[in-house]
């Protein structure tokens, strides 16, 4: 099995993912997921996208759209331990989008978890991620990906995992 | 080989319990897999194999042999076990089985691509060869070489995706591309993105540069390069009653261009313009579906069947305790509309057979419904590359 992990490529992938959780930490408006409003505010510069923003009982969603057709939604919450923060993200576009700066401080965790999976079973199918602390679904095919993440324990009350997509 | 054989040991050291369903004809007026005419012969046919492919491991991929020739020379290198994928548009194989391709470049320097497939992406110069499968040839192809010294950029990593440019990770030695659409990218790629990561490059020195890339220097799907038999593929493989460990069909070239590979009775799904149409599954229609041989498994959502452990052999499929027999609906954009019967079974079970080829695999997916190379066991499916008459490419079966 050890023979199936990381090869240098993969070994520098996540010294530069540990990197750039490190500067997220530093500078938590470019972190998106568990992020606070503004770092939507930074993802919509990042893709320079439009905004539309969307209340429901429990949280707001606020949709970015870029003109290459690439759609992100970010789910904020608004009220408990999580109010005002990033619990969740979804996505779809032809291409992905930059999952460093939709996963923040999360980015690294994935990566090292994604490595594993894409490392260990052979054969083109979705990755699924789902630990305890982050939950990420990537899927679809060559122009038309879809994708989602959702920090389980910051989900509001009574929010459903299917909610976030 | 001997590591991989060894990694196949492991995954088998658990009990062998058969429990396939007995899957009947039964068909109700819908669409089922049974019976199907494989044509074996013609200069527009190659053979195409389902196994456990170059690494032993390999569930459900479809394998073809191509050749590769420095244009014009018959300086050529053949690739076995190359995967067949009606997801993807253009030929990608490992560098090391290059017979030494020019290199394209752009303003002087390489050009290399980051490819993204769900499962990894392919890093590597993009190259110029002659290929040639069955009786066609295709001159001066655009193809991607996979597995590169050169430093894949920041932009490529920002997709999030494990690596696939290594046989083991890609599990192939190549992947033939045979798709809906001309070129791989398409517009996103013609002019460079700012914010949402790119996929061509071009590198003097580390690290690559991203630019944009005309349709006419993306990689193409070779087929449109035939000089005929050009308009789409067809996949004929026999149906398969629960597991089996290897299946033997044809990948035919092109649709109505001869007397072997006429549509036939197949009802037409048309494309959107993202190679996506809708299937309805318990009761939710999913826009942004699709038909892949390149996915080993039926990969839908479903709140209700058992996903398969983290510590199971079979993470990221699905384990329900007793098969399900299950139903969805496709619908192409031109409005035809036609019910699919399938079944999921135990995939840690699956697994544990000295089986590589599955009728009843399937995983969770979020948001759509992949109907995988177990869609095409017993079915001719046909997939028809975007035309006038057809902008976005159709299915058809």
């Amino acid at each position: 099995m050890s023979k199936r992990r990381a090869g240098p490529i993969q070994s520098g992938l996540l010294i530069l993912g540990a990197a750039l959780a490190v500067a997220a930490n530093a500078v938590p408006a470019r972190a998106a997921l568990g992020g606070d409003v503004t770092s939507v505010q930074a993802d919509q510069l990042h893709v320079q996208g439009s905004l539309r923003t969307t209340v429901t009982s429990s949280y707001t969603v606020h949709q970015i759209q870029a003109a290459t057709g690439t759609v992100v939604r970010e789910y904020v919450s608004s009220s408990g331990k999580s109010a005002g923060k990033v619990f969740g993200i979804a996505w779809q576009g032809p291409w992905p989008p930059d999952i460093r700066q939709l996963l923040g401080s999360y980015f690294e965790q994935y990566v090292q978890a994604a490595n594993v999976q894409g490392a260990t079973r052979v054969g083109r199918r979705p990755l699924v991620i789902e630990q305890p602390g982050l939950v990420v679904q990537i899927g679809g095919h060559p122009r038309a990906f879809a994708g989602r993440a959702y920090v389980p324990e910051m989900l509001p009350t009574g929010v459903r995992t299917e909610d976030v997509q | 080989m001997s590591s991989l054989r060894r990694f196949l040991a492991f995954i088998l050291t658990f009990p062998v319990l058969v429990a396939f369903a007995f899957l009947t004809g039964c068909g109700g007026g819908s669409s089922s897999a049974s019976n199907n005419t494989i044509v074996s012969s013609g200069n527009n046919v190659a053979s195409i194999s389902v196994n456990s492919g170059p690494t032993g491991n390999y569930a459900n991929g479809g394998f073809v042999s191509i050749t590769v020739c420095v244009p014009g020379t018959s300086s050529c290198q053949t690739v076995d076990d190359v995967l067949v994928d009606t997801g993807s548009s253009g030929l990608r194989i490992l560098s090391s089985f290059s017979p030494g391709l020019p290199q394209q470049e752009a303003s002087g320097d390489p050009v290399f691509e980051c490819f993204p497939f769900e499962s990894g992406y392919t890093w590597g110069p993009v190259q110029t060869a002659d290929v040639e499968i069955a009786g066609e040839k295709a001159s001066s192809v655009p193809v991607q070489l996979v597995g590169t010294n050169t430093a894949v950029p920041d932009g490529c990593l920002d997709f999030g995706l494990p690596s696939s440019n290594t046989l083991d990770s890609l599990g192939a030695n190549g992947i033939f591309g045979v798709g809906l659409f001309a070129q791989d990218c398409g517009e996103y790629c013609v002019q460079v993105q700012t914010g949402n990561p790119n996929l061509y490059y071009q590198c003097a020195s580390s690290p690559c540069q991203a630019i944009g890339e005309s349709l006419a220097q993306q990689v193409p799907n070779p087929v449109t390069l035939f000089a005929t038999d050009n308009n789409g593929v067809i996949i004929e493989l026999p149906g398969v009653s629960g597991g089996e460990p290897s299946l033997s069909g044809s990948l035919v070239f092109g649709i109505g261009t001869q007397s072997n590979n006429a549509l036939g009775a197949a009802t037409v799904y048309t494309a959107d313009s993202s190679g996506s149409f809708t299937t309805t599954y318990s009761g939710t229609p999913y826009s942004g579906s699709f038909i892949d041989s390149g996915s080993n498994g039926y990969f839908f959502p479903s709140t209700t069947i058992a996903e398969c452990s983290d510590s199971s052999d079979a993470p990221g499929f699905y384990c329900p305790s007793t098969t399900e027999n299950l139903s969805a609906s496709n619908q192409g954009v031109n409005g035809s509309s036609g019910t699919v019967n399938f079944s999921v079974a135990d995939a840690s079970t699956l697994f544990d057979s000295n089986d590589y080829v599955f009728n009843d695999l399937g995983g969770p997916a979020s948001g759509y419904f992949d109907w995988g190379l177990p869609f095409f066991y017993g079915r001719n499916v046909f997939t028809g590359i975007q035309s006038d008459s057809y902008p976005n490419g159709y299915w058809a079966y």
